[in-house]
Formats: C-alpha cells, structure tokens, sequence
C-alpha cells in the first residue's frame, strides 16, 4: 500500500484543557517521536483519552500548542490532519456493513473506487478478515469489530493512528492476541502510533516509551524498562507493577547511599535519591527484588520475618512476610527456581540497596498518593 | 412507614398473574372498545348512506377533490417542515450560543397557541390588512390553498423540530466523529453518517407532521374560505372542511359526511402503513461522495448562510404570523372590549363558558388516558403479550394519529349513537379520548423501554411484587415522561375542533372562535383578536407551570 514517506512526530507543548472547573489536562509537554509506539497509560479520569482527542483534533485545547509533524495544528480540523482513530468502542457505522465500513475514509477523500477497493482488500490482508464483509456490526464478534475498526482507521492512508483503548471491550483472551497484532502492523506500515490504556501489562508489552498520567498531568515518561525499575514517584512505582512500601527515616547519607531506620528500628540502606538526613521516607521496593532465606543470615540489608501466607500463582509464588517491625512485604519468586517457604517459617529477607527507590513522604499522605481515583 | 393496607392488598393481588394479566388485558379491551374500534364501526354502521353520494357523480368528484387536496396539502406540508426543521433543530443541538436556548423554547411557540387563534393570527398576518398586506395594498396571501399550506406549516414545523433536536441529542457523537477521523468533512459527516443513522426519527418527524396537518380542522377551516353577504364560502375545500360543510343541520351525520370519513380513514391508514414499512427500506444516498462541493459546504460561509435562512424562515413563516394575533389582543386591553369580556357581556358568557369547557375536558380526557393509557404503554415497552403482539399493538396505536379528526368525530358520533342515548359530554370525551390516546401511550412506552429491566428484576429479587415495583421503580423513573405525555394530551384536547364539531353542539373555545372568525356569531375583530389571546395566555401559564415543574427536575 502506498504511504506517504514522510511519518509525523507529535509535540504537545504546555497544553492544558478545561470543563468547567475541571481541569483534565494540566499544562502537558510531550513529544512522540516519528514511528514510536507510545502509550499514554493512567486511571480513569487521568486525562489520556482527553489528550489524545486534542491531538485528534476532536476537541480544542484551552492553551498550549500541538504539532504533527512541523504543523501547527491548533485550528486545523480532524478531517484535515492525516490521522486514523480506533475508537474504544469501535464506533463502526451501524448502517454500514463491514466493508463500506473500511472503504469509508478512501471514500471520502475523493480516491476513485478501484483505489478505494485495492486499499480495502489490502488492509483486511493485513487485519486477517476476509470473512463476515457483508455483516452489520450488529452481526459481528467483538474480536472481528476491532479488527475492522483498526482496518478503518488505517485505510484511511493515516500517517498517525491514535487508539482510544483499543482492547477495553475485548475478553482477556481476545485482548492478549490483538495488542501484538496491532504492534506488527503499525511496525510494518511504519506508522506512529499514541495508544490509550488503563491496562500497565499491554502498555508494557507494546509500548517503545509510555507516559503515565494522573489527574491531568504527565508524571514519567520512558522506556517500560525504565519505569519498571526507575519510578520516579511513589505512584509510578505503585502503579506500574507492584511494590512494597515501607516507611522511615533517614538517619544518615553517605556519598551514593543513604541509611534509613524503618519502623521497629529495622536500619536498612538505600541508593542516595537526594534525600536530607532526618527526612521522612517511602522506600519502595520490588517483590522480586527481595532475596528470600530460611532463617537468621547475615547479609546486607537483612530484615527478618515469618512468612504469613503462600499463593501458589503457576509461574510465580507469592510470599506475604509479617517483618519483624510488623510491616508486612510481598515476595515473588520464580516457582521452578530455589526452594520453597512455608506459612509460619522464619525468613530473612535482603536486597541491593540500588533496587531500593527512597521518595520524599508525601504531604497529602501515602493512601492520597497511591490512589487511582 | 407502613404502607395503607389497601396498598398491601393491591400489591397481593398484583403477584396473581390472573391479576396481573387481568389489568393488561382490560388495557387492550379498553384500547379496542374505545379507542380504536368505535371509529372504524362507525363507518361501517352508516355503510348504506354512502349510496347517497356514489349516485352523485359530482358530489363524489367534489369530495375525493376535497379529500385529495388534504392528502396533497399534508405532503407537501410534511416535506416542507423535514426539510426546513431539520437545519433548525441542527442548529438549535450543535450551535454555540447562548441564545439557542431562547430559540429552542421559541420554536415550541406554534405547540402553545391553540390551533384556532393559530389560524386567526395567520389570516391576520398574511391576508388582513391589519398584517404584511398592508405593505402591498392588497392581501399578500389571500384565503384558500396557499394560506391553509402556510397554516400547517406553521402548526407541524415545531413537531419536526422537537423529534429531530431529541433525535440528535441522544445521537452517539463517536460516528460522526469517527467519519471527521476518516477525512469527511463535516457536510459529508452529517449527510453520510449522522442523518442515515437518523432516519427512524426522520420518518417519525414526517409521520407525525403529516398526522397533524391531516387532523387540523378548526383553523384550516378560518383560512381556507371568506365571508360573502355573512356567508361562509369555502375557497378551498379540504376532507375536514368538506365533512364540516355537509353535517345537518342538527349535527345529523349524512351520507356524504360518511363517504368522506370512509375514504380519509381508508387512506391515512395506507399511507401511514405504506410509509413505516417502505420508510427503512428507503436508501439514503451515502454511496457517493463528492468532496471538493461537499467541503465547500462545511466551510463557515456555507453553514452561516444556511443558519441564516432557517432562522428567516422560522421567524417569516412560523414564529412572526404565530404571534401576529398579540397585536389586535394588545389593542383590545387599551380602550377595546375588555370590560365587556371581563364582565361576561354577550358574546363573552358563551365564551368563557367554552374555556371553562375546554379545560375541564382537557383535564377529564388526560386523566382517563393515564388510566387507560399506562397499562397499554407498559404493554409495548415490555413486550407483555410476545413480540409480535407488542410491535403490532404500537401499530394500531397510532391509527387515531392520522385519522382527521373531523372523520374520526363523525364516525364515533354514529357509532355511540346507534347504542342508545349518549349524553353530548360523553361523547365529547369518547372523541377527546380518540384522538389523544396515541400521544401519552407514544410517550409513555418510549420511557419505559429507556428503564433497564434489570432495575425491575433487581426489585423482584428483594421482595416486591409486581404493583410494588411499578409504584417504587417505574412510576419514580417515567414521571415526568408522564407529565410530558400529559401536557401533549392537554394542548391537544384544548386545541381540537374538528371533532368536537362533528360529535356535539357544545361548544368549546376554540369552537366559539372559529365561529366567531366565520362570522357565525358576529364579533369585532378585536373581541376575535381578545378571544385568541385569552386562549394563548392561559395556555401558556398553564404549560408554564407544567414545564417549569418538568424541567425543574431537570428531565424532561
């Protein structure tokens, strides 16, 4: 299929947007670079999917410029700006069967019927359904309206296709399969994709680069990998994957490190992230990152414990150890690999203090940071 | 708070299914007996009188004339009001101002004023000198088929306007925008997308617009004839002015009278069967695109130019000529007859009766339809006696709709005449009934079929039976639905002439003014123009009061 070679970048500079007296976008810079699969990842009203509708054009911001590629594109009509949208709920034309559905947007702009048919048959190639072209969306499983949705979208000749939570309203199954085969395709069209998800597992699976977002402001950007194991904020760490949060104080920084006093007086040593001595901290910790052992061993960083339950989870068992300053921590590790604890035993937990993350105690509270809502 | 134990026992005997389709089951009895039968038996009663007229070849030629200029008049006034009201209620849902407000609600202006002061502000506005002719020296539209064309237009347009601005308030943005996506500019959007997705309410707003120009009676008949030496002449002659012109003198139903009420009922019924069945099956052109003209279209110069001209011709053609009868109302305040009509001096004791008539059976026939009515709407929303049955009886529901009015009184007139002696009031309610029945089970059954049944089934499973759930779920969630339905059944029953002329002598208002207009009772223009306005303010305060309750709530 013909496309045009020159694939857009998107830059969002200082954009904010109001309803009323909500703000849902709140001064956002970002930048997506030309041919990047980028997610914008958060909860529920966290402002993805109305960031992604000014970038549509569906909806116009209150202050702050959007480019696509060196365009400024502000006043510039959705119809105007080469783009393709998923809809979450497909918003395929229920009076149209499946195929006037993907040969709308050829269509519409102009491009003779044998153009407007090559480019159908080719993107239902690509979407894998030949089948069912003459059902109603009524008629048609929620896999295949997906795919004919995306096949919309991208028959359009759309340089940028945006995705408004693709999958949300797809089974598990169905959910797991499709994200890969949306990734191949828009690798294989060289396409610059931004896809809006709640769901941390598919932004990471998908994603070069993912912005988390909550209440209207963009808190990390980067790779999965860097916001994995580099969370820069408590709700980062919170949301992407899980973490053990446990509480404390600086007692005294040294160089790279810092040593912090847990509850109970537990002292354990942490990677320096600009903290003062006599700071009040969270230090966030990965479950996997804990070496977990039978008994009292001496170690660096130890924290003893007893291990309270076990859930047997297939790839990965799941240890909940009540510690000695009675906080209680998540172990994970790899069922195939290293022994087996059981609920009542003793254990000594440690770990790199580089895999520590130490934040700043939030003034509004742990609860009120971590929330999704 | 423990409930009344009549509640108690009505809630027991609610759970006996016997009961319960017992109820159902009275509602449909009801709907036949009362509603849609008597009218149809009617005719078929009188049958032998129409030999009167097939052995006139000139009298059957004048009738089917008569008949086929309602039909031409009411497709042509339909057309017109789709095409006109659809820019406006576009405009009214999508535009940006502020002010749209105030034009929503003035676009319901034709729907308050009673179609019979409607016809005299039009007559005013378009053929007296008091109005536009006055500009010209001579009448600008003189009675006859051009007027009673303005008329219905004026009287259907806020119909359109409503369906079509609820259509595209429920409508689902997404399509329309996922097209804007796809490259559409917003014309090829609008066209390809939104109005296709649209159509049932399209053919709804059609329907109904033609069911209300078919229906009017009263007002076309001040605006289609002039006054010669004190005689009414009819310039233009429709199905329910030639009904009007040929009943006895004591009201007496003749044989022409029925032809014509056969052939009017006969036809409405087709055309109406003939468009909900063909109407869906009508392809509306989304195949083609031409994007260059259809960009064009979307452009600011376009879209201005077209609000332009839909507001000219609301206000020109509906809203101006559907207040014009203020002006003689004003005049008459400041040095007119308003003492005397105050006082109840000559004409204005048998009019005040009349408004006094007219409210009082306004109110007495939107009582019985809630009674009657509710069952039958939960009936059709819920599918209570299968499908089919359902889909069926929402059919034959609307049958009173589109029957003219004139006929439909006629027809019932002999109907309940050949049982025994019905007292005129009576048989004023029975016709009131007829004719407004449609409009709260429409209204009704669309609410209910909005409420998820699951909230129902929630309700049973925590113990209350059947009239419980419909006292504590149902009834909460559709009243002002309710409300709605019952403020459509009060303007309507005030308003309707036709059958009130053709069933009784009693004279209700808009009765009085149109025999006012004709001059069968002689009155000032002035004592007509004070008539007019009394009926539009308390129509008006009334509504008011009904809407601002409603809207209050905020749903409507």
């Amino acid at each position: 299929m013909e496309r045009n070679l020159t694939m857009p970048d998107v830059r969002i500079v200082n954009v904010t947007k109001r309803f009323e007296k909500i703000v849902a976008v709140n001064n956002v810079s970002l930048h997506v670079y030309d041919k990047e699969y980028f997610s914008l990842l958060g909860p529920s009203g966290c402002g993805k999917t109305t960031l992604l509708r000014l970038i549509a054009g569906l909806i116009q911001p209150d202050e702050g410029e959007i480019y696509i590629g060196d365009k400024l594109v502000n006043d510039v009509p959705p119809e105007d700006r080469d783009i393709g949208f998923v809809f979450q709920t497909f918003a395929l034309f229920p009076h149209m069967n499946a195929w006037d559905n993907v040969t709308y947007g050829p269509k519409v702009k102009g491009f003779d019927m044998k153009k407007a048919e090559t480019i159908g048959h080719e993107v239902l190639d690509m979407v894998r359904l030949h089948e069912r072209l003459d059902a109603f969306p009524s008629e048609l499983s929620g896999g295949m309206m997906q795919r004919i949705a995306v096949a919309r979208a991208l028959a359009a000749g759309a340089k940028l296709l945006l995705l408004d939570e693709p999958l949300g309203q797809l089974d598990a199954k169905v959910r797991n399969e499709l994200r890969y085969e949306i990734r191949r395709m828009v690798r294989d069209l060289d396409l610059t994709a931004i896809h809006v998800t709640h769901d941390q597992s598919e932004a990471m699976a998908i994603s070069d680069r993912i912005a988390v977002m909550k209440k209207g402001k963009v808190l990390q950007v980067g790779t999965p990998k860097e916001l994995y194991m580099n969370p820069i904020s408590i709700f980062v760490a919170h949301f992407i994957g899980e973490s053990n949060f446990l509480e404390g104080y600086i007692l005294s920084v040294k160089g790279n490190g810092a040593l912090i006093e847990l509850r109970g007086g537990v002292k354990v040593q942490a990677a320096n992230k600009d903290v003062e001595r006599g700071g009040r901290v969270i230090l966030a910790i990965r479950p996997e990152a804990f070496v977990i052992e039978r008994g009292v061993k001496k170690r660096k960083n130890p924290v003893l414990g007893v291990v309270e339950r076990v859930t047997f989870e297939g790839t990965n068992i799941r240890y909940e150890v009540r510690l000695e300053n009675q906080d209680l921590a998540v172990v994970v590790k790899p069922s195939l690999v290293g022994e087996w604890f059981n609920t009542g035993e003793k254990v000594t937990l440690s770990f790199p203090p580089e895999k520590a993350h130490v934040f700043a105690y939030p003034e509004a509270g742990l609860r009120e940071e971590m929330a999704v809502e | 708070m423990p409930k009344p134990k009549i509640i108690e026992t009505l809630d027991r005997l609610s759970s006996k299914p016997e009961v319960k389709y017992g109820v159902y089951l009275t509602a449909v009895i009801a709907f036949f007996a009362l509603i849609l039968l008597p009218p149809m038996l009617g005719i078929i009663i009188k049958w032998n009188t129409m030999q009167q007229v097939l052995n006139q070849p000139e009298l059957t030629a004048r009738a089917l004339s008569a008949i086929g200029n309602s039909f031409a008049v009411a497709l042509l006034v339909s057309a017109l009001d789709v095409v006109t009201g659809i820019p406006m209620a576009w405009l009214i849902t999508r535009g940006k101002s502020k002010l749209l407000n105030v034009l929503d609600t003035l676009s319901d202006i034709p729907f308050i004023v009673p179609t019979a002061a409607l016809g005299y502000s039009l007559l005013l506005f378009w053929s007296k000198p008091e109005g536009v002719s006055s500009l010209f020296g001579s009448p600008l539209v003189s009675p006859g088929w051009l007027l009673v064309v303005l008329l219905h237009f004026a009287f259907s347009y806020p119909v359109v306007v409503r369906v079509v601005v609820g259509a595209l308030l429920d409508y689902k943005m997404e399509y329309e925008q996922a097209s804007r996506t796809l490259g559409a500019p917003p014309f090829t959007a609008s066209r390809t997308v939104t109005l296709s997705i649209l159509k049932p309410s399209l053919i709804a707003a059609f329907i109904l617009a033609f069911s209300r120009s078919i229906s009017e009676t009263g007002a076309t008949m001040m605006v289609a004839g002039i006054l010669e030496n004190g005689n009414y002449v009819p310039l233009s002659e429709n199905g329910a002015t030639f009904i009007q012109t040929h009943l006895g003198p004591n009201n007496e139903i003749t044989g022409p009278v029925v032809f014509a009420s056969f052939i009017l009922m006969i036809l409405s019924c087709s055309i109406f069967i003939i468009i909900r069945l063909l109407g869906p099956r009508l392809k509306t052109p989304i195949k083609k695109v031409w994007p260059a003209t259809e960009r064009k279209l979307s452009y600011s110069v376009a879209t201005s130019s077209r609000n332009g001209i839909s507001l000219l011709t609301f206000f020109i053609f509906v809203l101006i000529p559907s207040l014009f009868v203020a002006l003689p109302a004003i005049e008459a305040i400041f040095g007119g007859p308003l003492p005397e009509a105050l006082g109840g001096v000559r004409i204005w004791g048998e009019y005040w009766q009349g408004l006094l008539l007219s409210y009082w059976l306004g109110a007495a026939v939107t009582l019985l339809n809630m009674v009657i009515g509710l069952p039958m709407a939960i009936i059709i929303a819920r599918e209570k006696f299968g499908k089919r049955a359902s889909a069926t009886l929402d059919i034959l529901v609307n049958i009173p709709l589109i029957v003219t009015s004139a006929a439909l009184g006629a027809s019932l007139k002999i109907f309940w005449e050949s049982f025994a002696l019905i007292p005129e009031i009576l048989l004023l309610i029975f016709a009131h009934l007829c004719i407004t029945y449609p409009y709260l089970v429409r209204s009704m059954s669309a609410a209910v079929e909005r409420i998820s049944e699951d909230l129902e089934e929630a309700s049973r499973t925590l113990g209350a039976k059947p009239l419980s759930v419909f006292r504590t779920i149902i009834l909460p969630l559709t009243k002002y639905s309710i409300f709605s339905g019952a403020i459509m059944v009060f303007t309507r029953s005030v308003s309707e002439t036709g059958a009130t002329l053709a069933v009784t002598k009693l004279r209700t208002a808009p009765v009085v003014i149109v025999d006012w207009v004709r001059q069968k009772t002689p009155a000032t223009s002035l004592e007509i123009g004070l008539g007019c306005g009394f009926l539009i303010l308390f129509s008006f305060v009334i509504l008011l009061a009904l809407r601002l309750i409603v809207r209050g709530k905020g749903r409507y």
